[in-house]
């Protein structure tokens, strides 16, 4: 499957990205002063669950129908923690995070056993099981989600019922997370990862055990998507069935799409997009469904490097 | 002296041109309706909701004729508990937001009656169906108005059982609104001398109920009760239409059934379901002449009792800042639990320390094509419910608020 | 006479009514797995174009008065027709790349359609009156059998079984699935293979769209119907094989007996059923119960 359209590049210089690096931190530590700031780490959140999407579709090949199911999870996991057994924020967001790896674990051993359509088709099949049985289980709370979660006191010292705080834990759990995706795409592993992507014959053929490699991707796509998922409910105080539905799963897909898949970038200015359009749209209704349709539709036929793909290939580097 | 004279002056007179003025937060009172606007509830609620919210606040002022400068806005939560709460934290926290009205869908209402709470705004809820929101999510800051579960099942279950229908089974849909409503109903049957015969969970949501229908029809029961609402509700009674239910002698329970919901069955399909609303349209002459600016405004469309609902909340809550002097959430709410309610669509009524409002609630019919004379003539009168009994006693209520 | 405690009539019933259920998932997936076996698109609009049958159907009843027997034909054609549309302006372009694109532009265009239909008729569901001749029902002595719904197995049979012959038996279909082969090779020998794809899509629009007009009596029409149905239609083609026709048409009507099924028995469990045969069915053979992989 190498048909996924990623920038050419020429030299192994990573000033760019470094740079590119540089502005992101610098746009998310200012903007609080003049925007929202629930707005911003709600973009921040889902900045990062499409990292993590694109962590498997960009770079490892996999197109996965089904990842609303393990931002759901953690959603729903460390809603619990933090309300049901009063914990610390960063001890539900770890547990959070353990909960999505591990459901990664079970569903991604059985998905990779098959390939490209019928792999998204399981992951779809397995999302739409752990939907249903979320509506069904009292302790979701089915159509009333868990509710009044508490947002603690992280470390047991600082609340992060202040906004700025609750922000600056944000910020850094993104940062962190994207910093994890960017070592695993330039390390080792993420060579043979590209590598099985762009032709799994032949990394079989050089010996390496490419089921493998694809499963830990997985779980580390699902792992950190549920870390994503734990911070969003603890900035909404809320984990609802909405993060677990299949629109979720995708609007993700959008989010990378329009971003650019494949790049590191990408997803964080796709996800800014669409989070900014839903918000400031909302007054349109249906409107917003269909003007991301039309935005599919687009980046479909005529934009499939995404925005920081086009930039990217423009300067020749990879973002 | 001159000095002080005048500055005395400028102080009356700044006591009596804008005596509400003083206190209200950034001097316009502005009411946010957040509902789903373009989703299921739409038509129940929707922009419908806006235009009944605008036209309570034009005619407060031209009947009371009060300085107050208020302002209607309008957003969709498209029934999801996290777009809602979004919008609530932004209203309040950067737009200035004084009191949200409306909010239909109970997953919604219960997360915009909290964040109410915490930053001391107000919230008048006029589309949630729970009852818990007057009972054990109820807090200082939230108002429920229009109707509530225990009010359907008590209306439409007891009103049922009395008339004869005494064996009841039930289709609920499967999640937590589902349950509390067969739940609820099932205690006011049984209290009542009925007996439940059967009940069957239909995944939720579902387009298709001709195998629960079946089952149904083979317990035999001379009642069957519907727990659902929006587009199950509907489904269910068309097609208990199409397999002979009614035909066969069971009557059909709709638990949650507004006005639009018949409109869309049409007759043909609905007729002889019963039902409890608070509002109809074709009440007396109130409520007649304020369906006829409301479907003026509204492309013909007749209004729901939610729209009724918030229309009469809005004029309740204006009436309330304007004597409290205050725009401050947990002040009006207060002044709201003490003044009598009086407006053309509800008569007269009054909220209670738990938030609950009282008015009279009414079981219909809906009539046979034959006996209507036009649209919306779909109800005929089969009871009317007094207030102090159609919901639910404080003494049951476990608000903590009264709990003791 | 009780079967697992439920009187065997109530079960004979319930198995009709599974069987009424089938069909729409037959035609439904029918029309799925034409397109993606003999043209490797994974039509993700299928859903929003069985709500656009629905919904001509319902709209050129009330507006031009055209009534049921017409519009069962006339729908399909139009529903059709925009499908070869949709595939000559923008499918084409996409054949090359990866199957990942397709889905993507046919889920994009499920958005945009459904939610101009959400935006234009709100949310709740119109009625469609059902035919005369079919007001009534059968007493079958177990259950009231609405005439309606007889007449949907019988179509769905007569259209599913109608199109697997075509395709399978005859000339036209050897040309379609040559096609798929080899399109180069069948384009030598003369035929236009790229008005032969396109004219499939259409076909499989068209049933998509024909489902839809049969639906809308039974269930309201309504701009979500699609959406509803479609991941449960996806579901099942999987399960009978992505490319296999009776596969389709089979697992269809199978699976709508067991979810009828299941909602006697544990009727929670309804929704996922499908969704865990599924996965079994992904893991033992992948290719699908009558597929062969590719």
């Amino acid at each position: 499957m190498t048909t996924v359209s990623t920038p050419s590049f020429k030299t192994q210089s990573f000033t760019h990205q470094w740079v590119a690096f540089a502005i992101m931190v610098a746009v998310l530590v200012i903007a609080p002063i003049w925007v929202y700031p629930i707005f911003l780490m709600k973009v921040m959140c889902f900045a990062l669950f499409a990292c993590a999407f694109n962590l498997l579709i960009g770079f490892g090949g996999l197109l996965s129908f089904g990842h609303a199911m393990f931002l759901g999870t953690a959603g729903y996991a460390a809603a619990h923690a933090a309300k049901v057994w009063g914990w610390n924020p960063e001890l539900a967001v770890l547990f959070a995070t353990g909960c999505s790896a591990l459901l990664a674990l079970v569903t991604g051993s059985l998905a990779i056993r098959r390939q490209g359509i019928y792999f998204a088709m399981i992951t779809l099949a397995f999302s739409q099981m752990m939907f249903f049985f979320y509506l069904q289980t009292p302790f979701t709370g089915g159509e009333d989600g868990i509710q009044s979660v508490p947002r603690g006191k992280l470390f047991g010292v600082f609340d992060l019922e202040q906004n700025t705080n609750m922000y600056l834990f944000v910020l850094t759990i993104f940062l962190a997370g994207f910093a994890f995706i960017w070592r695993i795409v330039h390390s080792p592993f993420g060579q043979i990862l590209k590598a099985i992507r762009e032709n799994q014959d032949r990394a079989i053929s050089l010996g390496y055990d490419t089921d493998l490699y694809k499963l830990i991707a997985f779980v580390i796509s699902g792992a950190l998507a549920g870390t994503a998922g734990a911070t969003k409910s603890l900035v909404f105080q809320l984990a609802s069935l909405t993060d677990v539905h299949w629109s979720m799963s995708g609007e993700v897909v959008l989010m990378t799409l329009v971003g650019g898949l494949g790049t590191l970038f990408g997803p964080v200015v796709g996800a800014a997009v669409i989070v900014s359009m839903q918000n400031y749209l909302a007054q349109l209704g249906a409107w917003v469904t269909i003007i991301q349709g039309v935005i599919f539709v687009i980046c479909v036929l005529a934009f499939r490097r995404g925005i920081i793909g086009e930039i990217a290939n423009w300067i020749k580097k990879p973002l | 002296m001159k000095r002080k004279l005048l500055s005395l002056a400028a102080m009356a007179a700044c006591a009596f041109a804008g005596g509400a003025q003083a206190q209200i937060s950034d001097g316009i009172v502005k009411i946010g309706v957040l509902n789903d606007m373009s989703g299921l509830y739409s038509d129940i609620t929707g922009p419908g909701s806006v235009s009944a919210a605008k036209m309570a606040v034009e005619d407060y002022i031209k009947a009371s004729g009060s300085k107050l400068k208020v302002e209607v806005v309008g957003a969709d939560h498209q029934n999801k508990p996290d777009v809602g709460s979004n919008i609530a934290r932004q209203w309040y926290d950067t737009d200035k937001v004084d009191m949200i009205a409306d909010v239909p869908t109970s997953s919604v209402g219960l997360a915009i009656a909290k964040i109410s709470a915490d930053k001391g705004k107000l919230h008048v809820n006029s589309g949630s169906a729970t009852a818990d929101l007057s009972g054990k999510a109820c807090n200082a800051n939230t108002i429920h108005w229009a109707y509530d579960t225990w009010m359907l099942a008590n209306g439409t279950g007891k009103a049922i059982v009395k008339s004869g229908g005494d064996t009841w089974f039930f289709l609920t849909a499967d999640y937590a609104f589902g349950h509390a409503l067969e739940r609820d109903t099932e205690a006011v049957v049984v209290k009542n001398g009925g007996k439940v015969v059967g009940k069957v969970r239909t995944p939720f949501p579902s387009q298709d109920f001709s195998s629960f229908l079946l089952q149904a029809q083979a317990s035999k029961a001379k009642i069957i009760g519907l727990a659902n609402a929006g587009g199950d509700t509907t489904n269910s009674i068309k097609q208990a239409a199409e397999f002979g239910i009614t035909k066969g002698g069971q009557n059909l329970a709709g638990l949650l059934v507004f006005l639009p919901d018949v409109h869309s069955l049409g007759l043909n399909t609905a007729q002889g379901l019963m039902l409890t609303e608070t509002f109809y349209w074709d009440l007396n002459d109130n409520t007649r002449a304020f369906t006829k600016r409301f479907a003026a405004a509204n492309g013909g469309k007749y209004p729901s009792m939610v729209q009724a609902g918030v229309y009469s909340s809005v004029i309740h809550y204006l009436k309330a800042v304007d004597a409290a002097k205050t725009d401050d959430g947990t002040k009006v709410a207060a002044k709201m639990k003490e003044l009598p309610t009086d407006d053309p669509l509800f008569g007269k009524g009054s909220v209670r320390p738990d938030g609950r409002k009282l008015h009279p609630a009414y079981l219909f019919q809906v009539k046979k094509p034959s006996e209507s004379k036009g649209p919306y003539d779909y109800y005929k009168l089969v009871a009317t419910i007094p207030a102090n009994e159609a919901f639910r006693p404080l003494a049951e209520s476990e608000c903590p608020l009264v709990k003791k | 006479m009780e079967i697992f405690g439920i009187p065997s009539q109530a079960l004979f019933g319930q198995l009709l009514i599974g069987l009424i259920n089938g069909s729409f998932y037959a035609l439904l997936s029918l029309g799925l797995a034409v397109i993606f076996g003999l043209l490797n698109i994974i039509n993700f609009t299928h859903g929003a174009q069985y709500m656009l049958g629905a919904f001509v159907a319902y709209l050129s009843l009330t507006k031009l008065g055209i009534n049921y027997w017409v519009s069962l034909i006339v729908t399909p054609i139009l529903v059709g027709a925009t499908g070869m549309v949709i595939e000559r302006t923008m499918l084409k372009r996409l054949y090359k790349l990866d199957h990942l694109y397709g889905l993507l532009l046919t889920f994009g265009l499920a958005l945009i359609i459904q939610g101009m239909f959400r935006h234009e008729f709100g949310s709740s569901g119109m009625p469609y009156p059902v035919p005369e001749v079919f007001k009534g029902a059968y007493n079958t002595g177990f259950m009231f059998l609405p005439k309606y719904r007889a007449w949907v197995i019988v179509a769905s049979l007569v259209v599913c079984l109608s199109t697997w012959y075509v395709i399978e038996r005859t000339k036209l279909g050897a040309y379609l699935r040559a096609a798929t082969e080899n399109p180069s090779l069948v384009q030598a020998f003369g035929i236009n293979v790229p008005r032969m794809i396109t004219l499939t899509y259409g076909f499989g629009v068209a049933l998509a769209a024909f489902a839809g007009v049969m639906a809308a009596p039974v269930y309201q029409v309504n701009p979500t119907m699609g959406a509803d149905i479609i991941i449960v239609v996806f579901a099942v083609v999987v399960i009978g094989g992505m490319g296999s026709i009776m596969g389709a048409i089979l697992t269809g009507f199978g699976l709508g007996l067991i979810e009828g099924l299941t909602k006697v028995f544990y009727p929670e469990a309804s929704s996922t059923v499908i969704f865990i045969i599924m996965t079994i069915v992904l893991l033992i053979k992948p290719a699908g119960l009558f597929g062969t992989q590719k």
